[in-house]
């Protein structure tokens, strides 16, 4: 792979001709409910650690300081009424991108669990695809999974290779850029179901004729607070990822016509 | 004295109904279920003898039976197709919050850019824009609105 042929050093460097190239004006889109903690420092690092990036937060609902903290640090904030969860939270980022005319878009969590230092080797994914997902252990990080969700991500992986047609290890990761194509895409459709954000989302592009690639990404531990998957719905992730993906999977191509998987 | 039960029943259920109607607090959609559903109570309970024919026409044991399958089956469909609504009105509700998260947003853009040029200090491009030019900050040598006002 080539992520070892770059070492992390010179990223920003690294960043420069992605900006002014052909992938355009990039907007960081940043889902966070409740991280009055972390929002302010990843926000604060993504505009540090690369350039010419915009960053918008999409405060869902929080009962914190969650958008006056990721104002304070630079970012625009779309303040959601409710809690509309993730993929409420990206269908507006996409519709934001779309309407403010951004070419290319990417994912990052606020929790501080993607390397603002990947964003440029996730976004160079889009030069050979619609949508690049930035995957943790694709043999690098030090992020490790266990028990349940980690067999639910092996078989999820499995069956999204399948329907991608491209080999994929890690599709619940929120780590993703899209292009043009892909945000208009996900405007049209990007569901709110559980898991749907990155599973549903996914088979529906991959149906409506959109290509999927994955870069290898380091992934961090979140800085503060809990994730919201605790040890015990571990097992019930699987069972509920394996119902979300056999729904989408069964979905005709509702966004075109035909279907190609 | 069930049989009456039966009829006042179904009279309470229609005369709530079409008052809701009356009063718009009930959508003609949602109505036309219950109406029907008054209208079967309402006629078995004047027409007992239509229970038992049709228990003994499906060959069904006792009539209550048949009642008690009838009703939920009616019961069902009607929680089905409320859980549908539910869906199809949370869907819009969602679309609806994020269009006026964006408008909000849009909002705060504008009237940040709106400050700026009450204050007389032009960007020689609107903020948030990567890639432009850097944006610089710049007194113009146009006379700004105030100084229209003279
Ligand atoms: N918009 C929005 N973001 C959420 C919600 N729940 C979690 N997030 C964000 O999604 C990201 C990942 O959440 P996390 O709990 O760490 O999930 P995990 O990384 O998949 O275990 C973080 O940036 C959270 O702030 C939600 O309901 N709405
Ligand atoms: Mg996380």
């Amino acid at each position: 792979m080539s992520a070892a042929a770059q070492d992390a050093p010179d990223t920003v460097a690294m960043l420069e001709p992605i900006m002014n190239d052909s992938l355009g004006r990039v907007l960081v889109i940043v889902p966070a409910w409740n991280e009055q903690a972390n929002v302010g420092n990843t926000v604060h690092e993504i505009l540090s650690r690369t350039t010419g990036l915009d960053v918008v937060v999409v405060d869902d609902g929080s009962t914190d300081d969650t958008a006056a903290v990721a104002r304070a640090a630079g970012a625009t904030v779309i303040a959601l009424p409710f809690n509309l969860g993730v993929g409420g939270a990206m269908r507006a980022g996409f519709t934001y991108a779309q309407r403010r005319g951004y070419d290319a878009a990417i994912q990052v969590d606020a929790d501080g669990q993607h390397d603002p230092a990947e964003i440029g080797r996730v976004l160079e994914g889009l030069r050979t695809a619609d949508i690049s997902i930035g995957a943790r252990f694709a043999d690098k990080g030090d992020y490790a999974v266990k028990g349940p969700r980690r067999w639910a991500m092996v078989f999820l992986a499995g069956v999204m290779s399948k329907v991608a047609g491209t080999r994929l290890t890690d599709v619940t990761s929120g780590f993703r850029a899209a292009n043009r194509r892909a945000i208009a895409q996900y405007v049209r459709y990007y569901p709110a179901e559980y898991l749907g954000d990155t599973l549903d989302s996914l088979v529906a592009a991959v149906h409506s004729g959109l290509s999927v690639t994955q870069v290898p990404v380091a992934m961090r531990q979140r800085m503060y607070g809990n994730p919201s998957q605790n040890p015990i719905g571990a097992s019930v992730y699987l069972f509920r990822s394996i119902f979300a993906l056999g729904l989408a999977l069964m979905r005709p191509g509702k966004t075109t016509g035909g279907q190609t998987a | 004295m069930i049989v009456f039960l039966g009829i006042a029943l179904a009279l309470v259920l229609v005369s709530i109904v079409v008052y809701m109607l009356l009063t718009r607090k009930l959508r003609e959609k949602y109505a036309f279920f219950w109406i029907v559903i008054g209208l079967v109570v309402l006629v078995l309970g004047i027409f007992p003898q239509l229970l038992e024919g049709l228990t003994l026409a499906l060959g069904v044991q006792v009539p209550s039976n048949l009642l008690f399958s009838l009703a939920i089956v009616l019961l069902l469909g009607v929680s089905l197709h409320l859980s549908w609504e539910i869906s199809q009105a949370e869907d819009e509700i969602r679309r609806v919050a994020e269009e006026a998260a964006l408008l909000n947003t849009e909002v705060e853009r504008l009237s940040a850019r709106l400050d700026q040029l009450e204050r007389g200090v032009v960007t020689a491009e609107p903020p948030s824009r990567p890639n432009a030019t850097p944006v610089v900050d710049r007194v113009p040598d146009e006379p700004t609105l105030e100084d229209d006002s003279r």
